[in-house]
């Protein structure tokens, strides 16, 4: 391939106009963008841009991560993103790879993560055709991105890519693909990079009305028993410290959802933790009494409703949410505030009157207290059970200095993460929530790990999923990359075994999972392990793992059948929900039906 | 109920893929979907007829502003409006029938444009109701071929949608969902 003549790619970014090939500009862009990493996997439809990626590489302004596979290539994007609330970028070929990125596209698009997806295509003239490794990328990703493009001529390419970056980035964030036929990477054309960015039909920042912040401070003056509902959006708007001068101001307790886990301190006395179809009974019950019920940044997910017409029917519902769309459409709010978090929190702020709402705390405080402790935290002291593991790993990683990241798969683990991990802010806990997609976790981390390298990056997963994508642990060792990893190995897809169980009369089918040897696994990886049998050997196995320099792995051999209580049931209104046995029930081989 | 909804977009490859990709991923029930052409260049026009009660027309407003291509859209199902279909039917004729079939399309001020020794060709114009009746009316002849282009729709005189940014006003219970919920131009 011919390079074309170029300015090298000057670091004060010289806006004028430059002759590049296209697969030049894709990087070009890149650094315009302030990308340094990308995850990838190369083929023959991004050839090119990979043979011009040599010289960014060499002097190390951009650095390329070799997947296993291409959905941990969206994954790791995923959790780069997450982690630095920034662009997270990953690049495949045509054809396999790009469909290979789907899964993780859609679970990023699902929990509003933004991901630039580059994708190799056949040439423009062989579009249509049913190409070697032709596939039609645009077409099967449209409805899992925010929006994408196909590139078939170079001079719409860097406008594309700047668009692509500003549609993931700006208002509710999200996935933009961009796929780009191979002839256009090996031309050359005129590259600049200063255009105004005009996309009418593109509203990301709706202005809000300062009536209807009015009106949602005189509803929630009037309430006498307000409660917060907070998602995901207080973290990407970065207003948890506005959301805690709300709640301490107006002695509002706060219950959040999956995403949201950490908006306000979970040892905060206002904070009643999860709800939903795992949360707590007293979260779940506070929903079920409020007569204001504010949500902020969610979008009313069936997860954390339960059944609709049951939601929160005590209450004047007040919708803050940034994207139009998501009011009135599982819910019709009474007051709808359409705006930037970061704009209506603080105008909301000042009109809410300082309250104590004495009574509705007490009262959730004895509901609480119905759920004490030993019922949480039920451990069975002889036999290794998922909450305790859970619990000490919170422990253990309260005392360290280094910022904390927890990435969850999907499943029971997952629910006892959210359970019984303490989380004191915001964006601690990486969890794919939307799609639920096992395999999430050991690629998101890694992505994490990629953006901190000094953070204490644990990866939690079930030996379902953690077998999906453990491939990745070698991208690990290649990118030496000090991510720990607990299995929560229950010989079971445990969630879907829990359903079984409670639905479907206890008939195991396709749930009993066998695990290789992990301790031996990580060995042919070259990453240290142990495994865990005993309660008295976790501490000890998790201060080893934290001593250790880089990766390390621990195959918790836990108890199998043990459920995530408590649980509402799917279709079910969240305060009829299946508790806790009491404490001194034994879970497990009994067979005993819990005591719902 | 049905709603007339108007969406101008970009003219770009796969933008009709776009937005008939969303309604369908979105389970909203379309009637009809007619696209052509708008006053601008590069921006077309959509006419959608949506069957579902308000809180759905609601939806598939915000949904379709939410595509990045579509640069605005107007619910005018309450507006002074001329709603027009236009359809053409080729109906089976005999030297008996032939007579009868174009009394009767001109009542309907529908036109005859074709004529052959078994069929003839109506052109009817009108709102769907009458293009509706018109067809019941030929039915009994055989009507051979047919096919209808979906509602088309311009509002009246000073109606005229003024495609502005929707405002962000207050969301008062489902009563008042159109306020907000549909972003009143401003
Ligand atoms: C890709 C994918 N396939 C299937 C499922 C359905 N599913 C949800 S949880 C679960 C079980 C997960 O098992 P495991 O990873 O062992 O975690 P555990 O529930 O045992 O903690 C399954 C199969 C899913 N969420 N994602
Ligand atoms: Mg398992």
């Amino acid at each position: 391939m011919a390079l074309a003549k170029r300015e090298p790619a000057a670091s004060g970014y010289d806006l004028g106009p430059l002759e590049f090939t296209g697969s030049q500009m894709i990087w070009e862009a890149l650094l315009r963008e302030g990308v340094k990493i990308v995850f990838g996997h190369p083929g023959g439809a991004i050839l090119p841009a990979y043979d011009a990626l040599a010289e960014y590489e060499a002097d190390g302004r951009i650095h390329h991560v070799l997947v296993r596979h291409e959905q941990c290539a969206a994954h790791m994007a995923d959790g780069f993103a997450r982690a630095t609330g920034d662009v997270g970028v990953c690049i495949v070929t045509s054809g396999p790879g790009a469909t290979n990125l789907v899964t993780g596209l859609a679970t990023a698009q699902m929990d509003s993560v933004p991901v630039v997806a580059i994708t190799g295509q056949v040439p423009t003239n062989l579009l249509g055709t049913d190409a070697f490794q032709e596939s039609d990328v645009v077409g099967v990703t449209q409805p899992v991105c925010k929006h994408n493009y196909l590139v078939t001529d170079i001079a719409e390419l860097p406008l594309v890519m700047k668009e692509a970056f500003y549609i993931a980035r700006e208002g509710r964030p999200g996935v933009v693909l961009v796929d780009i036929c191979k002839d256009v990477q090996i031309e050359t054309g005129i590259f600049r990079y200063d255009f105004e960015i005009n996309l009418p039909g593109f509203e990301p920042w709706p202005e809000y009305s300062p009536e209807s912040v009015q009106a949602a401070a005189e509803l929630l003056n009037e309430s006498e028993r307000p409660l917060i509902l907070a998602g995901h959006g207080i973290h990407l708007s970065n207003t948890s410290e506005e959301l805690l001068q709300l709640v301490e101001k107006a002695g509002i307790p706060v219950v959040t959802t999956l995403l949201g886990t950490g908006n306000i301190p979970e040892t905060h006395p206002l904070s009643l933790g999860m709800g939903g179809m795992h949360g707590e009974a007293f979260a779940n019950r506070a929903v079920q009494a409020c007569d204001v019920l504010v949500a902020m940044g969610m979008r009313f997910d069936d997860r954390i409703t339960g059944r609709l017409d049951r939601f929160a029917a005590k209450a004047k519902i007040v919708h803050f949410e940034l994207d139009r769309a998501e009011v009135g459409k599982n819910i019709v709010p009474d007051v709808a505030v359409i705006g930037d978090l970061a704009e209506t929190l603080p105008a909301f702020l000042p009109q809410i009157k300082e309250r104590r709402h004495q009574e509705w705390v007490d009262t959730l405080s004895e509901w609480r207290s119905e759920t004490d402790e030993a019922d949480i935290i039920q451990f069975e002291v002889e036999e290794l059970i998922p909450p305790f593991v859970i619990r000490q790993l919170w422990h253990a990683t309260e005392q360290t200095e280094k910022r904390v990241i927890v990435v969850t798969d999907v499943g029971q683990h997952q629910m006892w993460e959210s359970q019984y991990y303490i989380h004191e802010h915001a964006g601690m806990l990486l969890t794919s929530g939307g799609l639920g997609t096992m395999g999430y976790a050991l690629p998101a981390a890694l992505g994490a790990q990629m953006s901190d390298p000094d953070a204490l990056v644990w990866c939690v997963a079930g030996d379902g999923g953690f077998q999906m994508t453990l491939q990745e642990l070698a991208t690990i060792q290649q990118e030496k990359l000090p991510v720990k990893i607990a299995i929560i190995n229950n010989g079971f897809l445990g969630m879907v075994r829990q359903w079984q169980q409670i639905f479907y009369d206890k008939r195991y089918v396709g749930t009993p999972i066998l695990s290789p040897d992990y301790v031996k696994l990580a060995e042919a990886y070259d990453i240290p392990a142990a495994v865990v049998r005993h309660p008295s050997e976790v501490v000890s196995v998790l201060e080893q793992a934290h001593k250790t320099d880089g990766p390390f792995l621990v195959d918790f051999q836990v108890k199998e059948e043990v459920n995530v209580y408590p649980m509402v049931a799917p279709g079910a209104a969240v305060d009829e929900l299946i508790r806790r046995p009491k404490p001194g029930y034994v879970q497990g081989y009994s067979g005993v039906q819990p005591s719902w | 109920m049905q709603y007339t909804l108007v969406a101008w977009m970009r003219d770009k490859p796969g933008v009709l893929n776009r937005v008939s990709g969303m309604l369908r991923r979105r389970n909203f029930n379309i009637d009809s979907l007619q696209v052509s052409h708008s006053e601008t260049p590069g921006i077309s026009r959509m006419t959608f007829v949506v069957d579902g009660d308000e809180r759905v027309a609601d939806q598939v407003v915000k949904q379709l502003r939410k595509v990045v291509d579509v640069t605005a859209v107007e619910d005018i199902t309450n507006r002074l409006a001329i709603l027009r279909e236009l359809a053409l039917i080729r109906v089976r004729t005999t030297p008996a029938t032939r007579g009868e079939i174009m009394q009767f399309a001109e009542i309907y001020r529908a036109q005859i444009v074709d004529v052959n020794a078994e069929n003839l060709v109506v052109q009817a114009v009108g709102t769907e109701d009458k293009v509706d009746s018109l067809i019941e009316l030929l039915r009994p002849f055989g009507i051979e071929e047919m096919v209808r282009t979906g509602r088309v729709a311009l509002c009246r005189g000073d109606e005229r949608p003024k495609r502005t940014k929707p405002a962000t006003s207050i969301f008062k219970a489902a009563a008042s969902l159109n306020g907000s919920g549909h972003g009143d131009p401003e």
